[in-house]
Formats: structure tokens, C-alpha cells, sequence
């Protein structure tokens, strides 16, 4: 079993075949897409694969140490961020192929005019504890 | 089984036990053990007695604990001397229960946790679930807030203030796991009515029966909200706004009215419209001035700004918003100190026919909102008018 983040970005990944602001479909198609959502992550709890989803709030703020006993430094939220994470799914698999077929699933969720939004899903594999019989026998 | 039995009797054994002379920490701990083999025995064997059985399987289990700590500690003195049980002051001790578990040296998250394991009678692992952290963590969070109160003398009187302030959060929290955290505040705040007279604690549980009697109309099947306008009136639960208005009634009656009540009985006036046309806003904005005099916080008059809004037209209610922003500051860097401040900006547009306006601050509303329900509600409102607008 392998673990795997699915990250929604919302911004800096590249742009979705049917990219429409979700402001702009019927509320119908806004309504669609959560059930399709809630649908995936739910089925994925039925299979064992489900371990964590989460949306973030689109403003954050930075933090840095300023030396000893000073506040912490704030900045931002800045509007030029180029990347910008809106939110995770947390899975865990039997294969990498496992994995891009289900963030293809998840891709496919309905979007302006019902259609898939294609949107692009950043997979990113979790550095996992180190097996207890490694691969390499002189390690 | 009886649960609620069980749950109601956890303060009252707890209590008896403190009595006795045992620290919190380890009689908290030894009634949790007695109440987790109550669960186990009593479906094959209910005791004659539950009460008097959770006092003697505590009183063991403390004893048993001590004994294992005892060549450390050397407190066989205290232990082998078994107190006569003797008639206990339940009322009492329930009380200084929620004062201790509320203690103003706790964290509210702390002050949550230990008030519904020591209160409430819940384990670990479902306060863990409810709150959605780690057993492990919560564990951790209940042994640090004993030892923070350890020191507190059980007989001191408390703020009452602060266990409200508690309860008034375990009941927001809705509900995840197997713990419906409203309904066990509303058992909690039931408990502290009979163990003291104070019209803010009559308040507070009329506030929450008269919100949990709509919460099942508050979402939809697909968990999407439904704002109160829209919501089914039939499906209120009338048992629950019967009660309410009834506490509330009986409450402001002796006059010494308080943050809880005033809320109640804005709840009571929505809850008494047969429809949402039939709203008495006027009253609903009468009380929401009573509360700006009690406690004068944002939250509030933005809330009023909303009943002005449909007490004297959307106009009114832009008005007493736009006074609302001269007066809050924004601290640079932390969003708005209103989160709902846009979304509510959004509505009276709308309602003024201002549609291209509404939506874009709907639009903003939903990059601002607190959770994911608002934020799909506002999203939605959003796209509705866009969809309007092109038609």
C-alpha cells in the first residue's frame, strides 16, 4: 500500500480543459459537482482507500522566527502567490496506477454546462518509513 | 442498557467520590473505569441499584490504583479506611462539577473536553471523534486539564458565566462520530437547571431547544444548507419550541435579563412565524438593540443590520451595515472581523434589486466563508444570479 495527495490548486496548475469560475455555471451544475465529490470520497471510504479530504480557506498568512523574544514576523496574504493550494484528498493504494486513475476520476467531476471540468490534479507520493527488508541487501 | 442513565449518574458518583476526600484527577479517572465495566456487565446483569454500584466499583477501582501507587506514595491511611457512603449532597456536587471542569485557569478547548468526560460522561475516544483529533491527543488535552484544575478547591463557588460559555460551545459544534454534541448540551445544560436557579441558564437552554427544533430542516438531504426563509415549517419540532418558549417565558419573567435570553427570544420569535413573511422583525430588531446594550460586539450588529434590513427595507439595513464599517477595524493581514459581513452585504443587494452587485460580493462572500457548507451556500446564491443576469 502507498500513500498519495491529491491537490487542488487554485492557482498555478494548469488551466482546466472547461475552466469557467464556479460563480458562473446554474446552480444546478455547482450542486452537481458537490455530489459528485461527496459520491468520490464516499466510495472510496466503502473500498478502504480513503484517508483524509480537506478544504482550505483561499487566505493564509506567512510566518517567520525573529530571534528570541520577539513576536513572530506576519506577512501577507499576497495576491501574486503563484501557486495556490485549495485543498487535499489523502489516499492510500495499491499502486501509483491506482492512484492516477482515481485523480482522473476526480478530474472528471461535472462543471459549467455539466460537462467535465478536466481540471489538472497534482499527485504527489508521501516519503513513507523505509520497509523493514530494503531492496538493496548491502544497505 | 441505559446510557442516559448511566451519563446522568457520572457528576453525581464523581461528586461522592471527591467528597471522600480523593483528588480529581484519580477519582475522574477511577469513575471512567467504572463506567466502561457498567457498559460491559450491566446488559447481562443490571445492578438493583446503578447508583450505588457505580459508587462502589469507582470507590474499587480508586482503591486498587492507590494501593498500586501506595509504596510510593504511602497513602494507606487514607485508603484502607473505607468513609461511611452516607447521604451525598448530589445537587451540590453536580454543580461544583461544572464550575471546576470550567475552571478560568482552562483553555476553552480543555474546558470543553474535561466538562464532557467528567460532566458528561463520555469516553476519550468519542470526544476524540467528535472533535475530529486523535485519541491519543485528546487524552492528553483531559489529563492536562486535571492536572491544571488539581489544585482548584472543590468547594469554591464558581462563575456561572463560564460554564454557560462551555455549554453555548459543545452545542455549536454540531455533531461528527457517534457523539450528537447538540443534544448532549442540551442534556447538560437540562442537568445544570435543576442544580442551580439562574435566568441566563434557563436562557441558554431555551436558546438551544428552540435552534435544535429546526435543525433537521437546516440541510438538505445532500448536506447543502437551507437558509431559515426556506426552510420546512411543518418539520420544526414542536415539542422542542413549545419547551423553549416555555423556560424563556418563565426566565425573563423575573427580569434580570442576560445575553442568552435575549438571544432565546429573537429564536422564539422566528420560531413562533408560521411563515417567514410573517416575522415580527420589528421585535426581532427590539431585541437585537437589548443585545448591543448587553454586550456590544460586531457579530451582533451585523445580525441587527439583517433584521433592520427586513424590518424597514434593504436600504435601512445597507445603512446600519455601513455604519458597522466605520466603527470595526480591520487588523491588516487577519481578514475581516466579520466573516459574514460580505455575505450579508450580498443579501440586502439583492434584495434592494441591485443583481450585478450581489453577485460579485456573493462571489467574495464565498472566498471568505468560515466552512464549506457557507461557502457552497454562497457559491450557489452566486451563480444564481449570474444565471439571471445572462438570461
Amino acid at each position: 500500500m502507498a500513500k498519495y495527495l491529491l491537490l487542488k490548486h487554485y492557482r498555478g496548475a494548469p488551466a482546466a480543459v472547461n475552466d469557467v469560475p464556479m460563480d458562473q455555471w446554474a446552480p444546478e451544475e455547482v450542486t452537481a459537482h458537490m455530489r459528485y465529490m461527496n459520491d468520490f470520497a464516499a466510495r472510496l471510504e466503502k473500498t478502504g482507500e480513503f484517508i483524509d479530504g480537506q478544504a482550505l480557506a483561499p487566505e493564509g498568512t506567512w510566518v517567520r522566527y525573529d530571534g528570541e523574544g520577539r513576536p513572530p514576523v506576519t506577512d501577507g496574504p499576497f495576491a501574486e502567490t503563484k501557486d495556490l493550494i485549495a485543498g487535499w484528498m489523502v489516499i492510500d493504494v495499491d499502486s501509483y496506477e491506482r492512484a492516477v486513475e482515481l485523480a482522473g476520476e476526480l478530474s472528471a467531476a461535472p462543471g459549467a454546462g455539466g460537462k467535465p471540468i478536466h481540471e489538472w490534479l497534482e499527485l504527489r507520493p508521501f516519503l513513507a518509513a523505509p520497509p523493514t527488508i530494503s531492496e538493496c541487501p548491502h544497505s | 442498557m441505559n446510557e442516559a442513565l448511566l451519563r446522568s449518574l457520572t457528576p453525581k458518583v464523581l461528586g461522592i467520590l471527591v467528597r471522600r476526600g480523593t483528588d480529581f484527577a484519580a477519582a475522574e479517572d477511577a469513575v471512567q473505569d467504572a463506567l466502561v465495566e457498567a457498559v460491559r456487565v450491566w446488559p447481562a446483569d443490571p445492578p438493583r441499584d446503578p447508583k450505588g454500584w457505580l459508587i462502589t466499583v469507582a470507590w474499587r477501582r480508586f482503591l486498587d490504583a492507590t494501593r498500586a501507587d501506595a509504596a510510593r506514595r504511602r497513602r494507606e491511611d487514607l485508603v484502607d479506611e473505607e468513609p461511611p457512603p452516607g447521604p451525598a449532597a448530589a445537587v451540590d456536587d453536580t454543580l461544583q462539577l461544572y464550575f471546576l471542569c470550567a475552571h478560568p485557569s482552562l483553555t476553552p478547548s480543555s474546558a470543553v473536553a474535561l466538562t464532557l468526560r467528567a460532566v458528561g460522561g463520555l469516553t476519550t475516544r468519542q470526544i476524540a471523534q467528535a472533535y475530529l483529533v486523535p485519541e491519543a491527543t485528546m487524552a492528553q488535552r483531559i489529563s492536562r486539564a486535571k492536572r491544571t484544575v488539581s489544585g482548584v478547591r472543590f468547594d469554591q463557588p464558581g462563575d456561572v458565566a463560564t460554564v454557560l460559555r462551555v455549554l453555548y460551545l459543545v452545542f455549536n459544534e454540531g455533531y461528527s462520530g457517534d457523539v450528537d454534541l447538540a443534544a448532549e448540551a442540551i442534556r447538560l445544560a437540562r442537568q445544570l437547571t435543576a442544580a442551580i436557579d439562574h435566568p441566563e441558564v434557563a436562557g441558554l437552554l431555551a436558546l438551544m431547544l428552540l435552534h435544535h427544533a429546526r435543525r433537521a430542516t437546516r440541510t438538505a438531504p445532500d448536506g447543502s444548507l437551507v437558509p431559515l426563509a426556506e426552510q420546512d415549517r411543518g418539520r420544526w419540532d414542536t415539542g422542542s419550541i413549545a419547551e423553549g418558549v416555555e423556560i424563556l417565558q418563565a426566565a425573563l419573567a423575573r427580569d434580570r435579563l442576560g445575553e442568552f435570553q435575549a438571544q432565546a427570544a429573537i429564536a422564539a420569535l422566528h420560531a413562533d412565524a408560521p411563515t417567514a413573511e410573517e416575522t415580527d422583525w420589528v421585535q426581532i430588531v427590539e431585541w437585537y438593540d437589548e443585545l448591543t446594550r448587553l454586550t456590544d460586539s460586531p457579530v451582533v450588529r451585523l445580525n441587527r443590520a439583517v433584521a433592520v434590513g427586513e424590518a424597514d427595507g434593504p436600504r435601512a439595513g445597507l445603512a446600519a451595515l455601513a455604519a458597522l464599517d466605520d466603527s470595526s477595524p480591520t487588523s491588516s493581514g487577519r481578514g475581516h472581523p466579520l466573516p459574514r459581513h460580505t455575505a450579508v452585504a450580498a443579501y440586502l443587494h439583492e434584495r434592494d434589486g441591485d443583481l450585478p452587485t450581489a453577485a460579485r460580493l456573493y462571489a467574495e462572500a464565498a472566498r471568505k466563508a468560515p466552512n464549506l457548507a457557507e461557502r457552497d451556500h454562497l457559491t450557489r446564491q452566486a451563480a444564481r444570479l449570474n444565471t439571471r443576469l445572462r438570461g
